[in-house]
């Protein structure tokens, strides 16, 4: 069941012409034949996996979102429907990369480390914004449709572009700053441990961008800071190490336009973070930073 | 990869069965803000005719011919207001209810339990409503 598109005929007409020009050496009529043969073996497996895998009894059915600019063939985003043998424990990540190593190997998606650390590889499951690693296949109703993050533009099958992401992020300045430096050149910048607590959940961000993408409101604004950026800048707000000019600096980063009240509490972020951070309730206690410093009673 | 490719708004009302309780509050919220300022429309136009009211004379007031008195019960004698009037009651009482929550929510308080209180919001709404369906309807038929 390979999805590939059949080889382009002008490079096999190519390789005729080149034929015909130069006669080809054993070695390389040798070397083409055991491509060729390889080839065949594979489709072979592949045909048999996928025979195997549909008369399985416990096979999980996959339909996976395709576009690649780059094969003409491709360029018309289409679903292709993958039968993966279900194992206890399976998540969606494990039956991605078996339809890969299985059936196509042009099947493209992020991910590394498979854990929920790196935040590569947030998918469009079923509906709503996942962790392809984090997903267990038994909790999801079949066929299960994996499609690349809404709101964002495809590179490739489901590959995402990041950028836009990556830049509110980066606007909010997403490290640590401080003017208040303790007197000795050797002391450490300590934390209280209630502080520490207060910002915890927060620094748990692992950049997956499934939170922008659910955020009906930055779907519609592309200026919206969006919730992990926020999150972010809630991260060193409420650092207390940082000091009050800081803070300053930093409310006035997000309370503009697009900052904190495009945010209309929808909780589709909170929802859908796979790190459990409590994405609106940060935000609206940026709402009241934000309101508490601009208040002036006199 | 010079291309991309933009799938658009994906997530549009086509999505409504996998919407959150949160984004049902928040269609809903803004679905009753906007019936209720088209009402407060329609309200104002029925309540002006009291002003012509105002200058009739005593004995007029007393036999209930006035404009105002007039308006008001040819509107009531129509089984669709009633009807609509009930369904102005859901939208004002779940619009007020939501709003409470909403403030809660601008308070930072049971946030982790907003979901619970959007369906707590549905079902006192439709409680409300159900206990006042006699009491508009009365007469009607």
């Amino acid at each position: 069941m390979s999805t590939q598109v059949p080889k382009q005929t002008d490079e096999s007409s190519e390789n005729a012409t080149d034929a015909e020009t130069t006669v080809p050496s054993k070695g390389d009529a040798r070397r083409e034949e055991k491509r060729r043969r390889a080839a065949e073996r594979r489709e072979e497996r592949q045909a048999e996996e996928a025979e195997r895998a549909a008369a399985a009894e416990d096979t999980v059915e996959l339909k996976v979102f395709r576009y690649d600019p780059e094969v003409e063939g491709k360029q018309e985003p289409r679903f292709d429907t993958f039968h993966v043998p279900f194992e206890k424990g399976m998540t969606v990540l494990d039956a991605l990369m078996y339809s890969r190593d299985t059936y196509d190997s042009s099947l493209t998606f992020r991910h590394s480390c498979r854990q929920a650390i790196c935040g590569s590889d947030a998918m469009f499951v079923n509906g709503t914004q996942h962790l392809a690693c984090k997903t267990q296949i038994s909790e999801l109703s079949e066929p299960i449709r994996v499609e690349p993050l809404p709101h964002a533009e495809v590179t490739k099958d489901l590959v995402v572009d990041m950028e836009h992401f990556y830049d509110q992020m980066h606007a909010v300045e997403p490290y640590f700053q401080t003017n208040e430096l303790p007197d000795g050149e050797l002391d450490e910048q300590r934390q209280t441990r209630e502080n520490r607590e207060k910002v915890k959940m927060s620094t748990r961000c692992i950049w997956c961008a499934a939170c922008m993408s659910s955020c009906n409101i930055a779907a519609g604004d592309n200026e919206y800071l969006g919730p992990a950026a926020i999150n972010k800048a809630y991260r060193f707000a409420m650092d207390e190490r940082e000091g009050e000019e800081i803070k300053q600096k930093r409310l006035e980063i997000i309370e503009q336009e697009h900052g904190v009240w495009r945010c209309q509490t929808q909780f589709s972020c909170t929802v859908v973070c796979p790190k459990d951070i409590p994405l609106t309730e940060h935000i609206q206690e940026l709402k009241r930073e934000a309101v508490k410093s601009n208040l002036k009673f006199w | 990869m010079s291309q991309s490719y933009n799938r658009g708004l994906i997530e549009d009302f086509g999505r409504w069965r996998e919407f959150s309780a949160g984004m049902w509050a928040w269609i809903f919220h803004k679905f009753t803000g906007w019936v209720l300022v088209g009402y407060l429309f329609t309200h104002i136009a029925v309540l002006s005719t009291a002003i012509p009211a105002a200058g009739a004379e005593e004995a007029v007031l007393q036999a209930g011919d006035d404009v105002y008195t007039q308006t008001i019960v040819t509107l009531e004698e129509l089984l669709l207001v009633r009807i609509l009037e009930v369904g102005l009651l859901a939208v004002a009482v779940f619009h007020m209810l939501n709003g409470t929550r909403l403030l809660l929510v601008d308070l930072g308080i049971g946030l982790e339990s907003q979901d619970k209180s959007f369906y707590a919001s549905l079902v006192l709404t439709g409680a409300i409503t159900v206990a006042s369906v006699p009491t508009f309807i009365a007469g009607a038929f």
